[in-house]
């Protein structure tokens, strides 16, 4: 470990950088004592300081509430020195022992009072079916049964309930299997065993949660198994602190909440860039050949085929591979196309960097190919030299720090929170083979003399849709994720829409592309509200990759037309600028409205719908399903 | 005790009870320390167990009363699992 990484240099520097007023270098320095000192007292450390830079630097605020049966406490410090690292300022209110049901059912609680965006519901199995664990040798199969229908029952109106006083997430942790059940091997025979109903109760659980928007299980009983049970519990700690879990494993329930908390705060990567050498294969191309690399069936390829499974797995559930190596492409893409023990293929890939030059700059050519932004970017190289340079030139990379033993590099790559999706849409699943796609109107687009032209060669058809449990959920997620082609970057879950929907002056429009290439799917939302004669645009968003092929104008022609059908005046809207939404910034100006108003936040645009038509662009077929308003 | 154990105690002390690491001595205790509070002196027992891999019984806890009879325990337990 060279000087400048040592854990206590970095506390220092950190102090230093505080001091001077660099808050950007000290939380950088912070997040990387994390890296190579996760633990209570680093967490204390990092807490401490993260009051002194929060207001310097960019954070994404969030507000989460444990509801538990048991002690928390010391998780809530490791948990805020893991979402700092993410770019999270996570504040977090505990609530009292056992005290869930009334925080949840009483509206008035101080549960909602902290307007929390996220709750975790902790409640051990014990202290939520005591009779089914402690006392389950004393039960009759019928009162057995009886028991886990009412856990079940609770489950589900504390779900109900919370769902009509909030709008915020909710993490059940599910019931555990007990460890030595009360019958012995007997308990396995049956499905009303001990084990058997607790796993009924959690079937229960999923099926009412699948039913709410934004309610979620977290399988405790699989964290546990993938630590050990024997080792996951701490009985000693249990009796005297009311903490169940022991101290090496406290890390790895923040890190399990993580996996919620990033996906719910939109700090996910949606593209996974992977080195070749030593990363997708054992060895070197360039120096042991086709014949030398590692990559199969066998030890020591194995390792490298279990990284590719996982890499494939989440490119299925949308998250883009793009590849990125010093060597000769020659070389190199004969490995990808024809080793026979590869599992990746360059159609799974899609942007492909081989070359010599710096990564950071392969990387910013990547992001800049494939429209997203270089912070949705992660990056997966066994170099060490490699990382720490890509860390420091884009440090909005998500930078994975693979180990020195290939075998655990799978469950490193499965085990990082900026891949969870808490949904997949249509759109998700299919999304390499659109950008495959994507490269296709690319080419076709040089080969046209106007940009006319190109539109009419592209036979664009639109689909809009008002918002239906169809397109919520993608809805949804355009609003949580869409940075560029965004005028006012207002985020909202589907329950927050949902709501919206229910209001009679709200209207909000999906939009959804085909052309000659294929099926963009779901692209672009609008949300528009009327008051006093007047629409009021709330959002208008596009998915970069349609950005500039005249959608944008076909949905605004859209909103317009609507809008003057139901005899508004005026069409009004907000630019709120960003650091990312510059390509939205001419937008009203160039769709002829005008100026209304300028704050410190924006400016306000205005289209008098009485004088002027928004005609929808002649190239663009419109279809419309014909759903029902609402 | 040898002073390596001693001063890695002592840079604990000084994450968690929030006070630079010069000014935590061997004597340093819940009553000189103001963040010395019950929730601190579990997450002082949650990490010396995370860190030297020992697991401290309620009494041990009990003996926790300052930082360097935190570091004489660590180091007692450390010679009675050898590891």
């Amino acid at each position: 470990m060279s000087q400048e990484h040592n854990p206590s240099n970095l506390r220092a520097e950190a102090d230093r950088l505080i001091a001077e007023g660099s808050a950007d270098a000290a939380s950088r320095r912070l997040a990387e004592l994390w890296r190579r000192e996760p633990g209570s007292a680093t967490a204390s450390f990092i807490n401490s300081r993260i009051d002194k830079v929060r207001d310097e630097i960019s954070l994404a605020k969030f507000k989460l509430a444990i509801l538990r049966s048991f002690t928390v406490e010391p998780i809530v410090p490791l948990l805020r020195a893991e979402a700092f690292a993410y770019g999270i300022d996570l504040e977090v209110h505990i609530g009292d022992f056992n005290t869930y049901v009334q925080e949840i059912v009483d509206a008035g609680s101080s549960l909602y009072r902290f307007a929390p965006n996220a709750v975790i519901l902790a409640a051990r199995t014990e202290d939520v079916a005591p009779d089914l664990t402690r006392e389950f040798a004393d039960l009759s199969p019928d009162t057995a049964r009886q028991a886990a229908d009412r856990v079940a029952h609770g489950y589900e109106q504390w779900m109900n309930s919370f769902r009509q006083h909030s709008q915020a997430a909710l993490i059940v942790h599910s019931l555990e299997h007990p460890v030595h059940p009360s019958f012995g091997v007997l308990d396995s025979q049956s499905e009303s065993g001990q084990s058997g109903l607790l796993r009924q109760i959690n079937r229960e659980m999923r099926s009412v949660a699948k039913n709410h928007r934004g309610i979620y299980i977290l399988d405790y009983d699989a964290l546990v198994a993938r630590y050990g049970s024997k080792h996951w519990h701490d009985e000693r700690k249990w009796l005297t602190a009311r903490l169940p879990i022991a101290a090496d494993h406290l890390l790895h329930m923040a890190r399990e909440w993580m996996r919620f908390l990033v996906p719910l705060t939109g700090r996910t990567a949606k593209c996974l860039v992977v080195d070749l050498d030593n990363t997708l294969w054992g060895g070197i191309i360039g120096e042991d050949g086709m014949s030398g690399i590692k990559i199969g069936a066998e030890y020591p390829g194995a390792a490298f085929q279990a990284l590719q499974r996982a890499l494939l797995d989440l490119s299925r559930r949308g998250i883009l591979l793009a590849v990125c190596s010093k060597n000769n492409l020659d070389d190199a893409m004969e490995a990808i196309e024809k080793h026979p023990g590869m599992i990746l293929r360059a159609k799974n890939f899609a942007a492909v960097r081989i070359n010599w030059t710096d990564k950071s700059q392969n990387l910013r050519e990547i992001a800049a190919e494939l429209n997203i932004g270089i912070d949705s970017l992660a990056f997966l190289d066994d170099n060490p030299f490699e990382r720490e340079q890509v860390r420091a030139a884009l440090p909005e990379v998500t930078v994975i720090d693979l180990p020195q033993n290939p075998l655990e590099y799978a469950s490193v790559v499965r085990d990082c929170p900026v891949f969870e999706r808490l949904r997949l849409s249509a759109e998700d699943q299919q999304r390499t083979a659109m950008y495959a796609e994507q490269r296709q109107r690319a080419d076709a687009e040089q080969t046209f003399q106007s940009k006319e032209d190109f539109f009419r060669f592209l036979e664009q058809e639109v689909e809009l849709d008002p918002v239906s449990d169809l397109n919520l959920a993608r809805v949804a997620q355009l609003t949580q994720k869409t940075n560029q082609f965004n005028l006012t970057t207002r985020r909202y879950s589907e329950a927050q829409i949902a709501e919206m929907a229910k209001q009679p002056a709200w209207n909000i429009f999906s939009i959804r592309v085909r052309d000659r290439f294929g099926d963009h799917g779901i692209v672009g939302v609008a949300i528009v509200h009327d008051v006093d004669g007047q629409c009021e645009v709330d959002t208008f968003l596009l998915s970069c990759r349609v950005i500039g092929r005249t959608i944008e104008t076909a949905l605004l022609a859209h909103i317009a037309k609507s809008a003057a059908d139901r005899g508004c005046k005026r069409l009004t809207g907000w630019f709120l600028p960003t650091k990312k939404n510059a390509p939205a910034r001419d937008f009203y100006s160039q769709h002829g409205f005008q100026i209304a108003e300028r704050n410190g936040e924006g400016s306000l645009w205005s289209l008098d719908l009485t004088q002027q038509e928004t005609p929808f662009p002649e190239w663009v077929k419109l279809i419309t399903t014909q759903g029902a308003h609402h | 005790m040898t002073a390596a154990l001693f001063e890695q105690i002592r840079a604990m002390a000084s994450d968690l009870f929030g006070v630079p690491v010069e000014q935590i001595t061997a004597a340093s205790s819940p009553q000189t320390l103001e963040n010395w509070d019950s929730i601190q002196h579990l997450n002082l027992v949650l990490a010396v167990e995370e860190k030297f891999g020992v697991q401290l019984s309620p009494e041990e806890i009990e003996e926790m009363k300052s930082v360097g009879e935190t570091a004489k325990l660590v180091e007692s337990k450390l010679q009675a699992t050898p590891r």
